[in-house]
């Protein structure tokens, strides 16, 4: 049962009390009804499952079940040496698999001591830039389709599927990349008018393409309708369940990793942090997350381009490939921003050839949190609009 | 129907009873071919829409052109698919409620006009019958949804029930001018009031502005009527799995997706019916268009409008659409006919 003082948001629920605390007819029972939102269902977004207390539309209880994905990974991470592991991070935030390589080498490079090249900084940059364009997409057209709106989505896609084009000719694979290795990157820039062909599609992105998604769906009547006002998010709240990334952005906290815990070469380049403002309703709405992300996708694009003009000639890795590096021991812990939050990966080394533990932070499952508390009094819809807006991927929460 | 029950007394014999059993049993036969017809076209002209609406092909191999036999694939694959009953469900009811479903949208047809006395059965309340009869699906949606034994189904089958029977109202409401403009609840006499080319049909807003308003409304609440987006409460595939037939497989599934279809098909031809002329021509000199083509034509291009609302819009949360029914439509519809009504007397239209 929620207690009194959460049930506010409940539309038509002025006096505070549902249908179910009244007696209505006289000797028949009436009880909360208990859902099973997932783990297969349409807008759960992967595999999770929200178990439900509703009296009709209206959610009295949220309770997330987790675990559905769980692959070991950071077990794993005790098996193998530290550049095999690269590999398993792509599998954490499958939208945007180049921020998880950047938050795990960062961590790594920062136990060794090992300094990274300045065009291999550049290449991170420009690449996890580009998985954070291509995650925010999804989040925008997923988002979309949770209220209904088809079209968006397909859309999303398609300009997702240029950047999977350019990132799958640096670095040969489409989804999951395996890019960054500690000390740099795995390939060099590619000589076929890469560089050119990225400047475009930003280009392209910043100019024609937002537009067009603000004209289908941003403003549209009934989205805002849908979104503006929904699953309240205050500033307080997002930062006692630890939320990041664009939901505590979104609240109107204005943080970002990349300009107040500077990694990589972020520092060098022209761009702001975006936040909402409540421009449709109430500051830290679904609206104003979502906007954030549309917002960012066109400073993400800002970053790109200065990155790859100011792309220095030189080593894009710091030391030849060795197969074993070994960690001298001792702990180091690095936050990223990632597509979908602050992304931190604690490494305490023995010495060996293997972490001796490896622990991530990820973002999603953080924010995903705040659900049960803001979830409460909400219709059904407007929680599937919360859940939406949250953008958590379930391959990061249960690792 | 005179010329075809001429020919069954005269030159086969038949008796009055044997006659009228007769006629009826073809236009059967016709009407539901035609309709399951209409069903399989639609969808595919849906995925065609949707597909290029969305930068996309939509089916392209199954036919060679353009995927052309799509539907009929699917229909196909449809009747093969295993018949799955919860083992807790409400059999009778779970396995009457399709057929509910699309009765409602197939007895509708017999009072819809194709041509200048081409109708199964014309008679004086037609437009009366026709919202009367289509309200079966109503109880046919609820019906499937509490068989169901699920959860989402009946919260599907709760949504539909509240967001049909609201809608039915202003649907309704909204066809009200037209029939005080003809004088007559019969659809033939609806179409050939309006003959005469396009500034005759019931859309002109010279003629009366309320009328125009009146076919907006109709609009609007004929895609709530059907359960097409922005306002697929009832089926809600990001919220409610699919609504009330999650449970359903194989060929009663197949029973819900024509009656969509139908329905889809049904609602834009009365809009086509009542607002847009009928079977006439928009112009003089067109006269060689045969009648019931012109029909037709306006139906599918009244869908296809239905298709394009449904591909660009979000949708509408449940209380924001009983709230656009009840404190927006509904008003502006009983505005409409007071305001048709007042228009006709002012200016001696009305019969």
């Amino acid at each position: 049962m929620a207690n009194e003082s959460t049930r506010v948001n409940a539309p038509g629920l002025v006096s505070g009390k549902g249908w179910h605390d009244q007696d209505h007819v006289p000797g028949i029972k009436s009880e909360l009804l208990e859902l099973n939102m997932g783990p297969q269902h349409p807008a759960t977004h992967g595999v999770l499952r929200l178990l439900l207390q509703t009296d009709g539309e209206i959610v009295y209880k949220v309770t997330p079940v987790l675990g559905y994905l769980h692959r070991c990974a950071e077990k794993i991470a005790e098996g193998v040496n530290y550049k095999q592991w690269v590999v398993y991070t792509d599998r954490f935030d499958y939208l945007a698999p180049m921020c998880c390589n950047h938050a795990y080498v960062t961590a790594v490079e920062k136990l060794m001591g090992q300094s990274v090249p300045e065009r291999a900084e550049h290449i991170r940059v420009a690449v996890s830039e580009l998985s954070r364009i291509a995650s925010h997409l999804i989040a925008l057209a997923t988002f979309g389709l949770d209220m209904g709106a088809w079209t968006p989505l397909l859309y999303c896609f398609r300009e997702r599927e240029e950047i999977l084009n350019l990132l799958e000719r640096i670095s040969g694979g489409r989804m999951l990349y395996n890019y960054m290795i500690p000390g740099g990157v795995r390939y060099d820039v590619p000589n076929d008018n890469w560089v050119a062909d990225v400047l475009d599609f930003v280009d392209l992105m910043e100019h024609n393409k937002l537009p067009e998604y603000n004209t289908l769906l941003t403003y549209n009547k009934i989205f805002i309708e849908r979104t503006a006002d929904v699953g309240v998010i205050d500033a307080k709240t997002a930062v006692d369940y630890g939320c990041t990334g664009p939901v505590l952005r979104g609240s109107g906290v204005d943080f970002d990793c990349r300009r107040d815990d500077p990694y990589s070469v972020y520092h060098k380049f022209d761009w702001q942090v975006q936040l909402g403002r409540g421009e449709m309703g109430t500051t830290g709405d679904c609206w104003d997350r979502y906007i954030v992300r549309a917002r960012e996708i066109e400073q993400s694009c800002r970053i790109i381009r200065q990155a790859l003009q100011q792309l220095p000639e030189g080593p894009y890795q710091a030391l030849a490939l060795k197969a074993i590096v070994k960690a001298p021991a001792g702990a180091a812990y690095t936050r990223v921003e990632s597509a979908k939050g602050e992304l931190g990966h604690y490494i305490i080394s023995d010495g060996g050839q293997t972490a001796f533990r490896n622990k991530v932070r990820s973002p999603s499952f953080c924010n995903l949190q705040v659900v049960e508390k803001v979830g409460v009094g909400q219709m059904v819809s407007d929680l599937v609009a919360l859940v939406g807006s949250l953008d958590i991927v379930l391959g990061e929460i249960d690792r | 129907m005179k010329l075809m029950y001429d020919f069954f007394t005269g030159q086969l014999g038949l008796g009055a009873a044997g006659a009228n059993i007769t006629v009826a049993a073809v236009m059967a036969v016709i009407m539901f071919t035609v309709m399951a017809l209409c069903a399989i076209i639609l969808t595919w002209m849906e995925r065609k829409v949707a597909g290029f609406m969305q930068s996309r092909y939509g089916p392209m191999y199954t036919g060679r052109f353009h995927g052309w036999a799509q539907a009929v694939a699917d229909m196909l694959k449809i009747l093969g698919k295993e018949d799955i009953i919860p083992a807790e469900a409400d059999k009778g009811l779970f396995k009457f409620a399709p057929i509910l479903v699309l009765l409602g949208s197939l007895l509708a047809w017999a009072a819809i006009p194709w041509a200048p006395d081409f109708v199964a059965a014309d008679f004086d309340l037609g437009l009366f019958y026709i919202f009367a009869v289509s309200s079966l699906v109503v109880i046919g949606i609820l019906m499937a949804g509490w068989a169901s034994n699920n959860k989402w189904s009946l919260y599907g089958a709760a949504r539909g029930a509240a967001q049909m029977i609201s809608y039915e109202i202003p649907l309704a409401l909204a066809v009200v001018p037209v029939v005080m403009r003809a004088g007559s609840l019969n659809p033939q006499d609806i179409v050939i009031a309006q003959q005469g080319g396009i500034w005759h049909w019931n859309i002109n807003p010279i003629t009366n502005p309320f009328l125009f308003i009146a076919f907006f409304m109709y609009f609007i609440a004929s895609i709530a009527e059907t359960n097409r987006g922005p306002f697929d409460m009832p089926e809600t595939e990001s919220e409610l799995v699919a609504g009330y037939h999650t449970e359903y497989t194989g060929m009663r599934f197949a029973f819900f997706f024509l009656a969509e279809y139908a329905n889809l098909f049904l609602v834009s031809m009365i809009a086509a019916l009542v607002f847009l002329g009928g079977w006439w021509a928009p112009f003089p000199g067109m006269g060689w268009i045969p009648p019931a083509l012109n029909f037709i034509i306006k139906g599918v291009l009244l869908v296809f409008l239905n298709m394009w609302v449904r591909w660009t819009l979000p949708r509408v949360r449940v209380d924001q659409l009983m709230h656009l029914c009840w404190k927006v439509m509904i008003p502006v519809s009983l505005l409409c006919v007071v305001g048709a009504g007042v228009w006709m007397m002012a200016w001696g239209q009305l019969k």
